[in-house]
């Protein structure tokens, strides 16, 4: 996104003061989502939620590459696949705590985000999406090949075990809470990474790579960060999921959930705060709706990539933000 | 029998053969993917879909149609380019302004309307396409047994490759059409339509990828995601070689497909992911790719 540049202010890492209005929104937008979350179980089935938070936590940390760093990466598949199957294996085989073995799987994924983001930032634009894509698709083949995934049958009755020991997860209100809470401290972390003096250079990278590196950024330096937090992150989210979910497959691992992130992210907006969180559950809800339909679930999300793209590049919050602003 | 290397030399040209057919479907599909990105700007991720419905064009013109796998060779591009044609005047013309990524996003909505349209009607297994009838049979070359459709696609390949490689190159055409990639406006001032020039180069694009296509259904049976893993691998193959030249695009498709081939024979766990672990070399030694200009 180098076309829009917009001038850089010249002073290092001045930290722009956000507008009051700006900030109020924010802030009503959380409560608002906070309290959502609250109420959300009475009326509809509280694993969907789990679920859908998750995808909104994984949906969120592609945003931060996205949307404040101008990186599209298409394999992001590959962290929240493989924490998944790591955290998976570490609950069920070797018999860790729910919150260690989703330690082990974020850990995981913040590896692998180093090793794919210090290939894929040696390139730039189009072929960034491209090299984030095919070293995806190379650790979907490893994942098809090894014994521990289990193959087509994934990883099957992961136990959700007792966090720090005592808590029993199998009650699905400390699910619920543990989950909430994992999702909200993310989207805490990453709505501080973002305001940080270290986001306003992502975002000055965005705009304008060039001037950036000219006012004595390491440029490099600052995408691989930003990409292994993002790798990070989708980790936490696929290690949550496993758990909550006690299962973890092939489908989170393979191209098409690379494409279902950038989906819900488009959708609720590129960039926005609450965007991928809204995407993650209009999106979520879409296809749970739609489960009876089959296959053309694949059609209606392509032809939904293809209005966003069209007619709503701003997506459902930008558009919201933009009403507010006139 | 003759070893090398401690492997039947039979096994040994088979799987060199395999690579060379793999090869010569990278080499159409990424030499399309690079024309298709010099003029449009744009990362045609809809290019395997493309693929997969030149092969289904041919398979239900086969069965409902009666038209044969000749016929099929030049109808099935034809169809598929004039399809090819109507998503450039609808949806691609609007994005040229904007950042390179929508244009990956559009296409990528559009890879999946169509692979999901061709599962609901095909379902996701594969469809058997029968060897046309002067093509059946092979040549035994002493070393080897030669099929005669594997040498036809071989051939057929290179001859399309090293065509489009002189009409790029060579050619009065073809000198207009890297003007314009290199800068449109200043073409366009010298009274060459540009827009049309755009919207026949996806159209020959996506054209490629359907004869591809048809080449590849009776080898590989038809089915709705033929298409969907291939394209990642040419997109492997395309960081690899880099879009910048034509003549590198062929021949990065077809040495990595034989690459692929001979790992198959010495270390077959590795054979999905032989094209990858090539691309992150290459990352690591020559970022800009091996035929690369930069960027």
């Amino acid at each position: 996104m180098q076309a829009s540049s917009s001038p850089v202010s010249a002073t290092p890492v001045t930290v722009r003061q956000p507008s009051l209005l700006q900030r109020q929104g924010e802030l009503i937008g959380f409560v608002i989502m906070v309290a959502a979350l609250i109420v959300a179980p009475y009326f509809t089935y509280p694993l969907f939620l789990m679920q859908a938070m998750c995808f909104a936590l994984f949906a969120c940390a592609f945003n931060l590459l996205i949307g404040y760093v101008g990186l599209l990466s298409f394999g992001h598949a590959l962290y929240f696949g493989w924490a998944s199957y790591i955290s998976a294996h570490a609950a069920k085989v070797w018999g860790f705590n729910p919150e260690f073995a989703i330690l082990t799987g974020t850990l995981t994924a913040a590896v692998c985000g180093f090793l794919a983001g210090s290939l894929a930032i040696r390139r730039q634009g189009i072929y960034f999406a491209m090299i984030t894509l095919a070293l995806a698709q190379m650790m979907y083949f490893v994942a098809l090949r090894m014994k521990f995934t289990g193959g087509e049958d994934g990883i099957q009755a992961v136990p959700r075990g007792y966090l720090f020991g005592f808590i029993n997860l199998n009650n699905e209100t400390t699910m619920y809470v543990f989950v909430m809470a994992v999702f909200l401290a993310g989207f805490l972390l990453i709505y501080r990474i973002i305001h940080s003096p270290f986001g306003e250079v992502l975002k000055a990278i965005r705009e304008n790579e060039p001037r950036a590196i000219s006012l004595g950024y390491k440029t490099d330096r600052y995408k691989l960060i930003a990409f292994v937090l993002s790798a990070t992150l989708a980790g936490v989210a696929g290690s949550t999921k496993a758990i909550t979910l006690q299962i973890a497959s092939l489908t989170d691992v393979n191209w098409p959930m690379s494409g279902e992130v950038v989906l819900m992210t488009l959708v609720g907006g590129l960039g926005t705060i609450f965007g991928p969180v809204v995407g993650a559950f209009v999106i979520l809800a879409m296809q749970f709706k739609l489960s009876s339909v089959g296959e053309w679930v694949l059609v209606i999300q392509g032809v939904i990539f293809v209005t966003c793209v069209l007619l709503f590049r701003r997506g459902i919050v930008g558009e919201i933000a933009a009403l507010f602003r006139r | 029998m003759i070893t090398i290397f401690g492997i039947p030399s039979a096994a040994l040209f088979g799987q060199l053969l395999i690579g060379l057919i793999n090869g010569s479907f990278y080499a159409l599909l990424s030499l399309g993917l690079a024309v298709i990105f010099g003029m449009l700007n744009i990362i045609n991720f809809a290019h395997g879909a493309q693929y997969m419905l030149g092969a289904v064009a041919a398979f239900l013109m086969l069965n409902f149609l009666g038209v044969n796998y000749w016929g099929a060779l030049i109808l099935a591009p034809l169809i598929v380019g004039a399809i090819g044609i109507v998503i450039e005047r609808t949806f691609l013309q609007w994005l040229y302004k904007l950042d390179h990524l929508y244009g990956l996003l559009l296409t990528f909505g559009l890879a999946l309307i169509i692979e999901g349209t061709a599962r609901n009607y095909l379902g996701s297994a594969g469809l058997p396409y029968a060897l046309p009838e002067a093509l059946r049979g092979g040549q035994n070359l002493g070393f080897m047994f030669l099929p005669n459709y594997r040498a036809w696609v071989i051939l057929v390949s290179l001859v399309i490759c090293f065509g489009t490689w002189y009409a790029i190159e060579r050619t009065r055409l073809g000198a207009y059409l890297r003007a314009a990639t290199e800068n449109p406006t200043l073409v366009r001032a010298f009274g060459i339509n540009v827009p049309v020039m755009i919207t026949l180069t996806y159209g020959f694009g996506v054209a490629l990828a359907a004869f591809a296509g048809v080449m590849a259904a009776p080898i590989y049976n038809v089915s709705p995601q033929m298409g969907a893993e291939l394209i990642i691998v040419v997109f492997a193959v395309v960081v690899i070689g880099g879009m910048g030249s034509i003549l590198g695009a062929i021949l990065t498709g077809f040495g990595l497909g034989v690459v692929e081939g001979l790992t198959k024979v010495f270390f077959p766990e590795a054979s999905n992911t032989v094209i990858f672990v090539v691309m992150a070399i290459v990352l690591l030694v020559r970022p800009a790719g091996l035929f690369g200009r930069g960027t």
